[in-house]
C-alpha cells in the first residue's frame, strides 16, 4: 500500500525564478535546495507540511537531451504542462496578499462553487495553479 | 530562437487566459492581441500556429462549453444563457452551439444533467473541440459586441 505522495514535479524555466516566485511570491518554503556537482536539487514545500515536496525541474543536460529540452520549454510556456491545486483557509485574503506581492497573471479571481471557492494563476513561466478554498460542510450527527 | 519562441508562447498564454476570464464581455480581437504586445494581423497568425486554432475559434468554444454548463447547472432560458456568455444574438449563439457541438441548446440540456468533477476540470474536460472540416472562420471578435445586458 502506497502511503502518502512524496515528490511531484512542476517543470519550470529557471530555478531562481522559480524560487523566487515560488516562494517570495506564493508563500511555499524552501524544502531543499543544494547542488550536486551541477545539479541543483531544489524542491519547495507548503509551509509547515514536510510530507509532500515540489520539485522544480528545469528541462536540459543531463536529464534531457537539448533538442528535447527545446520542446519541453515551448510546451511550458504555452501552458501545456499541467499544474497544482492548493488548499488554503482563506482565498479572498490570499488573493489580495499576492496582487500586494505584485503577480498580476491571475486566470480566475477568487469565484464561488458548490464545492467552494477557488482562484487560478499562472507562474512566470505558464504553469497553472489553483488554490481552492473548500466549502465547509456541516456534517450531520450520525444517529 | 528558442527564448524568443518561449517568450512568445508565454505572451499568447496570457491573450488567451484573458479570453477565458472575459468571455462574457464583449471582446475584439485588438484588445487580445495588445494582451499579446502583437498586431492584430501577427496575433492571429501566431495564436493558430501555437494553439491550432484562430482566437476567434477559441474564443467561441470558451462561451460553448459555458453555455452547456449553465444548460446542465441551471434553469435559466436559453436566450439569457446566450447573453450572460457573451453572444450578441440567439441566432449566432444556436449556430455556433450546433456547429461546435453538434446539436441543439434545448436537446443538449435534455440529455445532460449535473456533474459532480470539480468545475475547473470540468472547464478543461468538457470543452468541446473544434468539429473536423469546419472552416475557420474571420477573426472578428464581433460576437459580443451588440450585446445587451440581460
Amino acid at each position: 500500500m502506497i502511503n502518502r505522495l512524496n515528490v511531484t514535479t512542476i517543470w519550470v524555466l529557471d530555478k531562481d525564478q522559480a524560487r523566487d516566485f515560488y516562494v517570495n511570491k506564493l508563500g511555499l518554503e524552501v524544502g531543499q535546495d543544494f547542488k550536486q556537482g551541477t545539479y541543483r536539487w531544489l524542491t519547495v514545500r507548503v509551509p509547515g507540511d514536510a510530507g509532500t515536496e515540489i520539485s522544480l525541474e528545469q528541462p536540459g543536460p543531463p536529464v534531457q537531451d537539448e533538442a528535447t529540452a527545446v520542446q519541453l520549454r515551448q510546451l511550458i510556456s504555452k501552458g501545456a504542462m499541467g499544474g497544482l491545486v492548493f488548499v488554503t483557509d482563506d482565498v479572498r485574503g490570499l488573493y489580495e496578499t499576492l496582487r500586494k506581492r505584485g503577480v498580476t497573471d491571475f486566470t480566475q479571481e477568487p469565484t464561488d462553487n458548490f464545492y467552494g471557492t477557488d482562484m487560478g494563476v499562472r507562474d512566470p513561466f505558464g504553469n497553472a495553479i489553483r488554490i481552492l478554498q473548500p466549502k465547509k460542510v456541516a456534517h450531520a450527527a450520525k444517529a | 530562437m528558442s527564448r524568443e519562441v518561449e517568450e512568445l508562447n508565454r505572451r499568447l498564454l496570457r491573450s488567451r487566459d484573458a479570453m477565458d476570464r472575459s468571455y462574457a464581455q464583449p471582446l475584439d480581437v485588438c484588445a487580445v492581441a495588445a494582451v499579446a504586445h502583437l498586431s492584430e494581423a501577427h496575433f492571429i497568425r501566431s495564436f493558430r500556429a501555437v494553439f491550432g486554432e484562430t482566437p476567434h475559434r477559441y474564443l467561441q468554444r470558451r462561451r460553448v462549453e459555458r453555455s452547456m454548463f449553465l444548460l446542465r447547472e441551471t434553469d435559466r432560458s436559453i436566450t439569457d444563457i446566450c447573453f450572460d456568455v457573451g453572444f450578441g444574438s440567439r441566432g449566432t449563439f444556436s449556430r455556433t452551439f450546433r456547429e461546435i457541438v453538434g446539436e441543439t441548446p434545448s436537446d443538449y440540456r435534455t440529455e445532460h444533467g449535473p456533474m459532480m468533477a470539480p468545475h475547473c476540470f470540468q472547464r478543461a474536460g468538457t470543452r468541446p473541440v473544434a468539429a473536423a472540416g469546419v472552416a475557420l472562420r474571420s477573426s472578428s471578435f464581433g460576437d459580443a459586441a451588440a450585446a445587451t445586458p440581460p
